[in-house]
């Protein structure tokens, strides 16, 4: 009896992980956008990167106009593939980055920036994560297109030509 | 297009061979004797045809014919010969070609070097070697044909990722695949085998070849890919704990624990079960590694086209393998060894067993580390990225009692032993102690766990360097692996607490200074490559002693596709490398500069090397010794 549950047990293993995987593979597709969006932004209190102010986040955001809030921070290696693709948005004069330092050290991140450009108009350091657990953020990097304080669009994990097409064409 | 015809028709004769091929050794399994020669023709044609329609993608990138879609993606008119050819295996198609490739190369080469063994077993193996096979024939001609034709043919390709551009990343693919493939035979070897009910003294001593061919590739395969981490990313870092790194990680730390196994299977006649396992999950591990990269389920740099249809695929076809080897492990396999608590625990067989759980845990926290991010997003949603703190935290605690063991468990005899020499390994152990110590507090790094850590890595390397005068050429390859292995840690942990950085940002004609290092950015000059321009800086260091070194880090700006790398520039000597790298700063006109000293750099791929050399020298001897 004991011989055979165990063979027994380990096919049921694997095949619990198999179904795993698969369901893994359905939803491959990590741009695509969380239920989240529509969602107006979250409104709490932040400190701002370099001045070290606190302000409230949703005075960071104008009416009728495009923001594109992106998690970053200096640790995080896919944040340095995406750099370029952020500076390149940053010369697109009807969209504003604002940046939010995630569970970094400011030392780094100033490091960071000054390595590869700083994209941003401003930075919200979230030394312990919490603002980002208030935009509702699974981890670095993602980034949120912002318009008239509602969410429009959310992107898990780095961007790409693809999901920068996609924002311009929804700023059109 | 001649080429793409001529090569998608190969691919289509190779499969119809393995198909025959499974079907004569099916219908004439039970009188075996005639099918020998017929088999070995068969097997030979399989391969013919499967390196024709190779030499076909080759043909077809070195002449830039863009009427093949992988061509067009990959390559560009402008590209060096030499990146066009290694451009057939920088994409998915092509690698997977290439895979195909090594596959039908090794069951050849299998059938032409075990002349000996029982037929029905050589005949076994390769029924399952072709359903391996076939699944990548399959595989390939429906998802990703490397031979897809474009109408009208594009003028121009769109270029390969110039950061692939690199000598050290053009063998590193095939390397790898030689280790990978490798595997397989094992795998195959080892279920027919356990079907056969023959693992034997005999059968360990014949599969041990493969294991040693394939560990050395494995190994050097990974060290490749790190050196070209290291001097092309530009971080200064040689392992990041990526997940494709992973990847490739667990399928070796499998068969390094296989290999010792395998001795002890050779000599005792244990450990059997712990050795079909192995087999079979080192192959499963390279299997899922190709999974998991190709399928998009994770992200990376080498994730080159992420299709949903192809991971499906390849997830179907690695479950049923995994079933399969369950199977045959659960319904063939007859416990027939030795009993086991016939020795003593102090000996040989227990610091080997105590080996494989180490092994076995190292091995799982970088499989929880690399797939408990995809099993989290699947049940709760939640997204979490695992980076080098999970794994240095769980990894480095267990490595001071392992890499103890294993300075004492050579030492051991088999079935029962006692610690002879008891004066020598205890003045060693305090001589480590008291020289980790030094060093620890002389550079102020006054952490307990990197004395203790240095400690047991200094005593691994005394203890070994001792064997060598002491043992002359007794066991001359298992020393020199352990020696580079401890040479390896110590390497690691100097060049981690040693490493010192500076990172700053200068026009030309500014000069740093700070208390241990000048560097004057002298100026800037542009050259022209076959598909860049680049822009050279040209900086003199002057370290503490007052020594100036030139050194012109490039960063390269190529036209196809538009892309600009930072070639580092590297000045290496036996104790450290200098490392510069220059990065243009968007809009500004000054470069950041990133100036690094990392101590025994050198010696972090030389003790590789070293331990991989161990491997070959044991492939060559004749018989593994006492």
């Amino acid at each position: 009896m004991k011989s055979k549950f165990l063979p027994f047990s380990i096919f049921i293993i694997f095949f619990v992980i198999f179904i795993i995987f698969y369901k893994g593979l359905q939803d491959t597709n990590i741009y695509t956008p969380d239920v989240k969006i529509n969602n107006e932004i979250p409104s709490y209190s932040a400190e701002l990167f370099y001045s070290g102010k606190i302000v409230n986040s949703s005075e960071i955001f104008d009416l009728n106009k495009y923001y594109l809030l992106n998690i970053w921070s200096s640790w995080c290696v896919p944040c340095r593939q995406e750099h370029s693709i952020l500076i390149d948005l940053a010369n697109n004069k009807n969209l504003k980055l604002i940046g939010i330092n995630y569970k970094d050290k400011k030392e780094n991140a100033k490091k960071f920036l000054e390595e590869l450009g700083n994209p941003y108009e401003k930075i919200i350091f979230d030394k312990d994560g919490t603002s980002a657990i208030e935009w509702g953020a699974y981890g670095v990097p993602e980034t949120f297109l912002i318009y008239d304080n509602r969410i429009i669009k959310k992107y898990i994990g780095p961007l790409n030509k693809h999901s920068v097409k996609e924002v311009k064409l929804l700023m059109k | 297009m001649l080429y793409s015809v001529i090569g998608y028709y190969s691919l289509i004769l190779g499969l119809c061979f393995s198909l025959i091929l499974i079907y004569f050794s099916i219908i004439n399994f039970r009188n075996s004797k005639i099918l020998d020669t017929k088999i070995l023709s068969f097997t030979f044609l399989q391969f013919f045809f499967v390196i024709i329609s190779f030499l076909c993608l080759v043909l077809s990138f070195v002449f830039s014919d863009f009427s093949n879609e992988t061509v067009f993606n990959n390559s560009h008119t402008t590209k060096p010969l030499f990146y066009k050819i290694a451009g057939t295996w920088g994409n998915h198609e092509g690698s997977l070609l290439l895979w195909l490739f090594v596959l039908t190369l090794f069951i050849l080469i299998f059938f032409l070097r075990s002349k000996n063994q029982p037929i029905k077993y050589k005949i076994l193996t390769l029924v399952f070697q072709q359903i391996i096979i076939i699944g990548f024939f399959v595989f390939l001609i429906m998802t990703s044909n490397p031979f897809n034709y474009i109408y009208p043919t594009p003028e121009e390709g769109l270029g390969l990722n110039p950061i692939l551009q690199d000598p050290a990343l053009v063998i590193h693919p095939p390397i790898l695949y030689l280790g990978y493939v490798g595997s397989s035979i094992i795998f195959s070897s080892v279920l027919a085998a356990t079907t056969l009910n023959m693992i034997s003294k005999n059968w360990a001593s014949h599969i041990k070849k493969w294991v040693l061919i394939s560990w050395f590739f494995l190994t050097i395969g990974i060290l490749l890919g790190s050196i070209w981490a290291y001097y092309e990313l530009g971080w200064g870092g040689f392992w990041f704990w990526d997940p494709v790194e992973n990847v490739s990680l667990m399928p070796w730390l499998a068969l390094t624990t296989l290999l010792h196994c395998i001795l002890v299977l050779e000599k005792k006649l244990i450990l059997t079960s712990w050795v079909i396992i192995l087999s079979i999950t080192t192959f499963l591990l390279s299997m899922s590694g190709t999974f998991l990269v190709r399928s998009g389920i994770l992200n990376s740099v080498h994730t080159f086209a992420s299709d949903p249809q192809r991971g499906l695929f390849i997830l179907i076809f690695l479950f049923s393998l995994i079933f399969l080897s369950l199977f045959i492990f659960f319904f063939f396999h007859k416990n027939n060894e030795n009993n086991l608590s016939s020795f003593f625990w102090l000996s040989k067989e227990t610091a080997i067993i105590i080996n494989n759980w180490f092994m076995m845990y190292f091995l799982s926290v970088v499989l929880i580390g690399t797939i408990y991010p995809i099993f989290l997003d699947v049940l709760s949603s939640q997204k979490i990225s695992v980076g080098p703190p999970f794994y240095h935290k769980l990894i480095i605690p267990f490595l001071i009692p392992f890499l103890l063991i294993m300075a004492i468990g050579p030492k051991l005899k088999w079935i029962r032993s006692n610690l002879e020499n008891k004066i020598y390994l205890i003045s060693l152990l305090v001589i480590s102690i008291l020289l980790s110590y030094l060093i620890v507090k002389n550079f102020e790094y006054n952490f307990l766990i990197n004395s203790i850590l240095i400690s047991s890595a200094l005593y691994l390397f005394f203890m070994n360097l001792r064997d060598f005068f002491i043992q002359k050429y007794q066991n001359i390859s298992q020393n020199i692996s352990h020696f580079g292995f401890s040479l390896l840690i110590l390497s690691i942990l100097f060049n981690n607490l040693f490493s010192t950085e500076v990172i700053t940002n200068l026009k030309v004609g500014e000069t740093f200074e700070s208390s241990k290092t000048k560097i004057i950015f002298e100026n800037v000059s542009q050259r022209t490559g076959k598909n860049y321009e680049s822009i050279i800086g040209n900086f003199s260091i002057q370290n503490s002693k007052g020594k100036v070194e030139n050194f012109l880090p490039e960063l390269r700006i190529y036209n196809q596709p538009n892309i600009v790398t930072s070639e580092a520039d590297i000045k290496t000597t036996l104790i450290s490398d200098k490392f510069i790298v220059i990065n243009l700063v968007q809009n500004q006109d000054y470069f950041n500069i990133r100036y690094q000293v990392k101590p025994f750099m050198i010696w972090i791929w030389l003790s590789v090397v070293l331990i991989s050399f161990g491997g070959l020298i044991s492939l060559l001897k004749k018989k593994y010794e006492k």
